[in-house]
């Protein structure tokens, strides 16, 4: 599925709870099916920075494409990376370099965008930007 | 004046919020406090009739800012029980009053010299005191705390020496709420040479501390915290103290006299007061303590006593949820966890209901390292928050712990 497909379905799927509370009990229910990262994995350097809670977040290359695993210690936060990952892992480096992130006011998480949430959704976005852009890279060398 | 907690909400415009579908619980006072509408008002009047640069002027609006400026400056003289108005610096706060007076120490310490500092303090009060010593070669010692969130006092007496030059400690714990025994802290550190600054951030928006009868070296504190503007405080220092202190800016106002060959520092206060002062914030930092005066520390103290008693009861009965800071001197702050639920997912769901916390290591990172956990849920109340407010928080813990578990 394209990028633009699973952010169709996912503002969709967030469209149908009217109360934030069942919104937000989804979420919690999404991040328990986030693809956790390896406990090895989970190094300082893999920590997501301006995350009040930890974020660890990995990337690697599978058949060109960008698999990401994660994991943190705040529930709420786990959902939200859910639900980047299932927007953006299994995609190709450009795929993901190109793709606007439009849909997370769409699905009512816009106030997680706000620097002074401090869960860092923006720098995870980033984090997974970069990961693409150096794939992109490496791709292209080799 | 007689407690109405009703007229008292009234003064405060921002209370008849909304906030996400329901009416707005503010608890998160220690961050910073609402403001009454006699400090917007005050706000507002100064900018649309009298606004003016201060001291230089020959202008009527010159002149009448100033004297607000100085008449407030009497205001904090006379609230903090203060000897002489020039021993009142306006700085932009707290973290501005630690640095100068940090500053001003580099030259005063030597190698080998003490700087002790309690375990409980803020990070703005443990960064400049190491850079102070990584300047001066002189060494940081630290108070430690017990597990109430109490500093250990026999520590500190073992602590203190002929090598003691400097005690640093707040007078109110911004994480735990703790009220730290100053007097004693005062009087200990005199008996052995050394000065003491306070930091009373966390302090004055709930008692009115008497600087005369304490003793104290320095105080420093922020009007925000206390129903005033942002971007103002104070610094009080002893007058010997002040005058021994080099300048900590240069700039205009804080010279008398200016040569390519040497400059001559002005006399206290404006020697520490370099630049334009935020005069606005100077002017209803004095309404503040007005309105707080108005209303009276001891009815404050005592419905806070009240609120923050019934709000620990009413913490402790939800299962699973743990106060840090049990200290009995206390100022109405409660730091808690939920068992197995991390803080910023609580605090996540309060907000949805209206209720503001924080939630976090507050800034104080060595606490929670004592306490081995990532943060807390900080509710901390002011003389304006209801026994209802407390109940809707509770109901809203109740259903986050629902949520979240």
């Amino acid at each position: 599925m394209t990028i633009k497909t699973i952010q169709d379905e996912l503002i969709d799927e967030f469209s149908f709870f009217e109360d934030w509370t069942d919104k937000y009990e989804h979420l919690i229910e999404l991040g328990k099916s986030l693809p956790l990262i390896a406990p090895s994995l989970k190094t300082d350097d893999r920590l997501i920075k301006g995350c009040q809670s930890k974020v660890w977040l990995h990337a690697a290359l599978e058949n060109d494409k960008v698999v990401f695993t994660s994991d943190s210690d705040a529930i709420i936060t786990k959902g939200i990376i859910a639900v980047l990952i299932r927007v953006f892992s299994n995609q190709t480096p450009e795929a993901i370099i190109e793709a606007d992130s439009s849909f997370i006011d769409k699905i009512g998480l816009k106030e997680h965008l706000s620097p002074t949430r401090a869960n860092g959704l923006v720098s995870m976005l980033k984090q997974m930007k970069l990961y693409a852009i150096a794939f992109q890279s490496q791709l292209k060398t080799t | 004046m007689a407690f109405d907690i009703q007229k008292i909400r009234d003064n405060f415009p921002i209370l008849k919020r909304q906030v996400n579908g329901f009416p707005l619980v503010y608890l998160d006072n220690a961050a910073t406090s609402q403001k009454p509408k006699a400090v917007i008002d005050c706000l507002v009047n100064y900018y649309s009739q009298y606004n003016a640069n201060i001291h230089r002027g020959v202008h009527t609006l010159s002149q009448e800012a100033t004297d607000a400026y100085e008449q407030a400056r009497r205001k904090v003289q006379n609230h903090f029980s203060i000897a002489y108005p020039e021993t009142v610096i306006f700085t932009s706060g707290t973290t501005h009053g630690i640095n100068l007076v940090a500053h001003g120490f580099t030259t005063l310490l030597k190698k080998g010299e003490e700087v002790l500092v309690s375990a409980m303090e803020h990070h703005s009060n443990i960064v400049p005191w190491q850079m102070l010593c990584e300047k001066t070669g002189a060494k940081l010692k630290v108070i430690p705390m017990n597990e109430q969130g109490e500093l250990r006092m026999e520590v500190y007496s073992e602590l203190l020496s002929s090598k003691t030059r400097l005690v640093f400690v707040n007078h109110v714990s911004n994480a735990l709420g703790t009220i730290n025994p100053i007097e004693t802290i005062i009087q200990k550190a005199h008996q052995v040479g050394a000065a003491v600054l306070v930091d009373g951030a966390q302090a004055c928006a709930h008692m009115k501390p008497n600087l005369k009868l304490l003793d104290v070296d320095f105080y420093v504190t922020s009007a925000h915290k206390m129903c005033g503007p942002t971007g103002v405080g104070m610094l009080y220092g002893k007058k010997e103290w002040l005058e021994k202190l080099p300048p900590f800016q240069g700039g205009g106002e804080m010279i008398k006299e200016v040569t390519f060959e040497k400059t001559t520092y002005a006399e206290l206060p404006h020697k520490f007061e370099a630049g334009t002062p935020n005069i606005a914030g100077g002017i209803c930092f004095g309404a503040a303590l007005d309105y707080l005066n108005h209303i009276g520390f001891d009815a404050i103290t005592a419905y806070e006593t009240e609120l923050l008693a019934y709000a620990t009861q009413q913490l402790q009965s939800i299962e699973g949820l743990k106060i840090f800071g049990t200290a009995p001197q206390k100022t109405s702050v409660i730091s808690f966890n939920l068992e197995g639920i991390h803080p910023y997912d609580v605090g996540t769901i309060l907000d949805k209901m209206g209720i503001a916390v924080r939630t976090g290591h507050h800034c104080a990172q060595p606490i929670m390292d004592f306490y081995h956990i990532p943060g807390t849920v900080r509710a901390s109340f002011a003389f304006y928050n209801t026994k209802e407010e407390v109940d809707r928080l509770i109901s809203a813990v109740k259903k986050a712990q629902k949520m979240l578990r």
